[in-house]
């Protein structure tokens, strides 16, 4: 209970500075935290970036493996996502099967990859209809501190540029591709709404206290190749279109001094 | 974005003969179960969804509970029979989260301060799916929720656009979602232009974007007005 009004408390107080136009962290609404990406920082990955977000971080490692091609594409890689919000990152997270946060964080990620068709998976095929690349993508959250999409998104794009694909490993060299061939960096940008004020990056006591909020992942382009609205209200369809707008000016700026 | 190598628009027609701005046949019953305190069947083309609701009722585990509201809890879950290539029965990533989407789409219209302590359950199943499951399913528990006497502010409604051979498209069916570029449900309270679920998959300009939305609200004001035509017939002939 004690717990309950401090959280309430919290919310009320990440509220009214909004509407006073200010953020508990300095930022202006439409700015990010301070980001690093760091790549390559594990040796058994094949691909690897660890992303922090002000003081939220998390750790993406992407695999390969031959394996079986899904019936439907016999001549196409696979991609697999997977999150991971391990009780290490939070005192909310339990160990345990993933709960609909996690599959949603995963989901949301792959979807932001598949869309924009970052990976050319049709040059993943070792043996048609026998045996293909799969590409794992392991999101490993190690602090909560709001926004794991952009973060675990973020992560995801880095770790995939640049990867060696380890055919020697499995007796395949000089079977196709040397390095997965990219041909996009879709970038997701998170906002929430809250006094009906736009928040870019919500730290996660500006998520507590929102209601609403939308992830948008645009490609190089400007095109779109994702969309998740989350919460327990409504946004006003003009409001989701300004946060289209705004989630794509974001991406484009975080792609160029990211990836 | 999936597959190349089908024509999925003839001369301004789609496979099925829709225009682009033309929804599937509905079919709408309110009332269908026995034993659930609100029920709905809910056709859309080939889709046959049924959605029952319990509640609101003690929650359990206790600790669980809000003090303040009742929580809803919703259960998309498809039946194995319901697709080409059958389901292996119980939840699996997908069903994980369109659940949650859905119950967040739902939220904002049921007054659960009424409540507090109980939870509210909502059961979506899937009988026969041709894409728009999910919608479908929205517009039922939407329709059962308000069977079930559950205080609402209002309808939610539900429906998904998309993009085949480069034209913007309202209601995708299973063979245009496979061939496909791209793929997005909304849900909304049609009254209000407020959107309670968004998801978008595939590629697409934001011109594009904004015409789907325009597409899907206007779908969304006919599929409410269906909704609630098909409420009012329930209980005036009680």
């Amino acid at each position: 209970m004690g717990l309950e009004i401090m959280d309430e408390v919290r919310r009320d107080y990440t509220y009214n500075l909004v509407r006073r136009g200010k953020r508990e962290d300095g930022r202006d609404f439409q700015d990010y935290r301070e980001i690093k990406v760091e790549k390559g920082i594990i040796k058994r990955a094949e691909g690897s970036a660890r992303v922090k977000i002000g003081n939220t971080e998390v750790l993406v490692g992407v695999k390969l493996e031959p394996g079986e091609p899904f019936p439907d594409s016999p001549d196409k890689g696979v991609i697999i996502t997977n999150a991971e919000l391990v009780p290490l990152a939070s005192p909310e997270f339990e160990p345990g099967p993933p709960n609909e946060d996690s599959v949603q964080l995963a989901r949301v990620v792959d979807r932001g990859i598949r869309g924009s068709e970052a990976i050319d998976l049709s040059k993943l095929c070792i043996e048609e209809g026998e045996k293909v690349w799969i590409v794992f993508i392991d999101i490993h959250v190690l602090d909560n501190d709001g926004n794991l999409v952009d973060a675990a998104a973020l992560g995801a794009i880095a770790s995939l540029l640049d990867i060696h694909i380890p055919a020697e490993r499995y007796g395949l060299s000089g079977k196709g591709e040397d390095m997965i061939p990219m041909q996009d960096k879709p970038v997701a940008v998170t906002m929430v709404d809250i006094g009906g004020e736009i928040l870019v990056d919500p730290n996660y006591n500006e998520e507590r206290a929102a209601v609403s909020g939308l992830t948008v992942i645009s490609n190089t382009d400007g095109t779109l190749s994702g969309i998740q609205k989350y919460g327990r209200e409504g946004l006003e369809e003009d409001k989701v279109s300004e946060m289209v707008d705004i989630g794509i000016e974001k991406a484009d700026e975080l792609r160029r001094k990211f990836l | 974005m999936k597959e190349e190598g089908i024509e999925l628009i003839k001369d301004g027609k789609r496979l099925d003969g829709r225009g682009f701005d033309e929804l599937r046949p509905i079919k709408i019953e309110v009332g269908v179960l026995k034993r659930a305190d609100g029920s709905c069947y809910f056709e859309l083309g080939d889709n046959k969804v049924i959605a029952a609701v319990y509640g609101p009722r003690e929650m359990h585990p206790r600790h669980a509970q809000d003090a303040k509201m009742a929580v809803l809890k919703y259960r998309y879950n498809m039946a194995p029979f319901s697709v080409d290539e059958r389901k292996r029965p119980g939840p699996d990533r997908r069903s994980v989260e369109i659940s949650k989407v859905s119950r967040e789409a739902l939220e904002p219209v049921i007054i659960k301060e009424f409540y507090p302590k109980t939870e509210i359950d909502v059961y979506v199943e899937i009988l026969q799916s041709d894409a728009g499951t999910r919608t479908a399913g929205i517009n039922a528990a939407s329709i059962a929720l308000a069977d079930a006497g559950i205080p609402m502010k209002d309808l939610v409604s539900s429906v998904a656009v998309g993009k085949i051979d480069g034209e913007v498209v309202l209601d995708l069916n299973a063979v245009e979602d496979n061939y496909g570029e791209a793929d997005m449900p909304i849900a909304m309270i049609a009254r209000r232009n407020t959107i309670t679920a968004l998801q978008m998959d595939g590629r697409m300009t934001k011109d594009e974007f904004e015409k789907g939305l325009k597409l899907a609200m206007n779908a969304c004001q006919q599929i409410y007005e269906l909704q609630r035509t098909a409420l009012i017939e329930r209980y005036s002939e009680m």
